[in-house]
């Protein structure tokens, strides 16, 4: 049986749709909408163009050769998401659910972002197509991506801090669900990772398909096989489903996953769902995650806003329990270290989501040698990380470290002289 | 198969020419002992069915007010384990039958079959499942059968009228119906909605479905109760117990429940 074949609801025991009936209508009809629109060569074509015209697609795939020197000497080829319009793979599934959206007719779409990279892109379909947008944000991270919340605000987004349960991702989770429940007839939920009540995980993990279809080709053509491995951060998922699908049936292909392991796999603090957490149902779907004995959702811990999620996208869940794909935890400091050996060997700096699979790379790399080829997802640019880089490494001025300070003392002064 | 209590309560309210109040407040909040002692108070004062919350981490059902309480809850240490004992302590006081409201995570995480049977044991009555459809409750079924449980299904303004016949079909003691699109929190107008829904379920064969989300008012109890069998109250109830305490909730209850006259 083909890996790739799987179009839910169920991956295995995992998936599902976990949710008030109220919603079920409103998934039957984008389920409807987007096997349709699966066959429909018209859609396909306007995606395309999209992706050629507006996002950037191809990406290219780059050779990270001194980034290698530290890596056992094993190549490491780059899949340059982060050269995508709005800098991160999101836009991928936000063109294609926007593109759906506007055929279902909706007239509003809401979304929820950790990071703000999912919510930046939602903000810029919005404004692309017309659309009225409102973007949910964990209160927390609004604070710790102050420059997202501008960019979304900026291209006419309304961004609504959550301030209810941990005031994270997990959070403006349940807040466009409350919001989707009450105003399903003209809204679409741009969910923007592989977890959620189906379609979404398959939809989603298919939209981004297309960053695992480009890399196939391309290290093909510069290689002449196919790569030993592939390393990609997962917080919910998306840009690992999207470059480990069109290689689920290639057995010689490994698929490494990156979890967030925040101060350590073994401590409190971490985000790492597969490697630490267990079965049960959150956000819609039957997957892995953090919960206590009683069922009740374990707060999250990482450096990186778009990797703090305690859910996992139910294919993920599949993979790992299958063992197709193999998920292993990497530190804050491991994931900052990378990040920084990026930038100072190619000139290139990641999102610190990124920057996790990077870590996973260069572990890779010394374990198989100089042999191996590694296709790393660079999934996100660093930009919108500069302030936390900056601090974690001291890179700011005495003036500019004193004024953090007092941010952090202050964060909802902070929050206002930001909006 | 007989009728279950809350089905039994619910009928001799509807025979009686009026329909059944439903009350909900969340266990734990604003601690343990109060809860319970409002739980109490709501049957002293005219509820005919209580409906207990569980606390949970993400209620996606809920609007603010019962957010905030069951967030109080579980800080204050709320685990399943009191969620069970409250259940026997308000039985123990009153003969009310009891059902449990819990999201979907803690019933798997507790185990379904072991769930089933300590619920059963404590006196419950059977459970509401906000976020679990009949389409992915194959385990609940044979649990809720297995112990003679009630289980509460949702339909909704938006369920196509074959989802309306699996929510009759699968559900026992009542039927929820969602009075709007829309999330737990009183409302000045409750929804015309709320009468479709209703004349739907009935076309689909259910002799026995309530209208909950949104209801705060004797009088919208009095309207609603015009077509349905039985009226749901909860935000109003949960914001009288964080305002005035057990006193508070007992007056809520005694007006709520002249909508029945």
């Amino acid at each position: 049986m083909s890996l790739r074949s799987m179009t839910g609801p169920y991956f295995g025991s995992f998936g599902g749709r976990f949710v008030p009936e109220s919603l079920i209508a409103a998934l039957d009809e984008l389920d409807e909408a987007y096997t349709a629109a699966k066959d429909d060569r018209s859609f396909a074509e306007e995606l395309a163009e999209l992706h050629r015209t507006y996002t950037g697609r191809p990406s290219i795939l780059t050779e990270a050769k001194r980034f290698a020197e530290h890596a056992g000497g094993a190549r490491i080829l780059l899949k340059r998401e982060d050269l995508n319009h709005t800098g991160s793979h999101k836009i991928n599934n936000v063109l294609g659910q926007a593109l759906l959206a506007k055929r279902l007719g909706k007239t509003r779409i809401i979304a929820e972002t950790g990071a703000g990279q999912h919510g930046v892109a939602s903000a810029t379909a919005a404004a692309l197509f017309g659309l009225e947008c409102v973007v949910y944000m964990g209160e927390v991270d609004t604070e710790r991506q102050a420059l997202n919340v501008a960019r979304m605000k900026l291209l006419g987004a309304e961004v609504v801090p959550v301030t209810t349960g941990s005031r994270t991702l997990k959070d403006a989770i349940n807040e466009a669900l409350r919001d989707w429940v009450a105003n399903v007839e003209h809204t679409h939920y741009l969910l923007g990772t592989v977890a959620g009540p189906h379609p979404f995980p398959a939809m989603v993990r298919d939209f981004h398909s297309v960053i695992g279809a480009e890399a196939r080709e391309q290290v093909l053509a510069l290689t002449g096989r196919l790569p030993d491995v592939i390393a990609a951060c997962v917080g919910g998922g998306s840009n690992a489903m999207g470059i480990f699908h069109p290689f689920l049936d290639d057995e010689g292909v490994r698929l490494v996953g990156l979890e967030a392991a925040g101060d350590g796999i073994d401590t409190l603090f971490h985000a790492a769902t597969i490697s630490k957490g267990r079965p049960g149902v959150l956000h819609g779907a039957r997957s892995l995650m953090l919960q206590d004995e009683d069922g009740q959702t374990l707060e999250s811990h990482s450096i990186s806003a778009g990797l703090d999620y305690p859910g996992v996208g139910p294919e993920h869940a599949w993979l790992d329990e299958i063992g197709r794909a193999e998920y292993r935890g990497v530190t804050d400091a491991e994931a900052m270290d990378a990040l920084r050996l990026l930038s100072r060997t190619e000139g290139i700096i990641p999102a610190i989501e990124t920057a996790h699979a990077l870590h996973g790379a260069l572990v890779l790399g010394r374990e198989l040698g100089p042999d191996a080829i590694i296709l790393v997802n660079l999934s996100g640019r660093g930009d919108k990380d500069m302030e936390t880089a900056a601090r974690y490494f001291g890179l700011l001025d005495a003036q500019a470290a004193e004024r953090a300070a007092e941010q952090d003392a202050h964060p909802t002064a902070a929050e206002d002289a930001q909006s | 198969m007989t009728m279950s209590p809350v089905e039994t309560a619910i009928r001799t309210r509807v025979d009686a020419g009026s329909g059944a109040l439903i009350g909900y407040l969340p266990v734990g909040f604003p601690d343990l002992d109060t809860s319970i002692d409002a739980a109490v108070a709501l049957v002293e004062n005219g509820v005919d069915i209580v409906e207990l919350g569980l606390p949970y981490s993400d209620p996606v059902m809920d609007g603010l007010v019962i957010q905030r309480a069951t967030q109080t809850a579980l800080k204050n240490g709320f685990t399943l384990k009191q969620g069970f004992k409250a259940v026997e302590r308000i039985r123990d006081r009153v003969n009310a039958p009891l059902l449990v409201m819990t999201y979907w995570n803690p019933v798997i995480q507790y185990g379904v079959e072991r769930f089933a049977a300590d619920l059963e044991n404590a006196g419950g009555a059977g459970l509401i499942t906000p976020d679990l459809i009949p389409d992915e409750a194959g385990e609940w079924m044979s649990a809720s059968d297995a112990h003679e449980l009630d289980r509460v299904f949702l339909a909704a303004p938006s369920s196509s009228p074959a989802r309306m016949r699996q929510a009759v079909e699968s559900s026992r003691g009542f039927v929820y119906a969602v009075s709007t699109m829309g999330i737990t929190g009183a409302r000045a107008d409750v929804d015309a909605a709320a009468r479709s829904v209703i004349a739907r379920l009935r076309e689909a064969g259910a002799t026995s479905a309530c209208v909950g989300v949104g209801i705060s008012t004797p009088e919208q109890v009095a309207d609603v109760l015009t077509y349905a069998d039985g009226a749901i109250v909860g935000s109003r109830l949960v914001s009288g117990l964080a305002e005035g305490g057990v006193p508070a909730v007992a007056a809520i209850a005694a007006e709520l429940a002249t909508g029945k006259d």
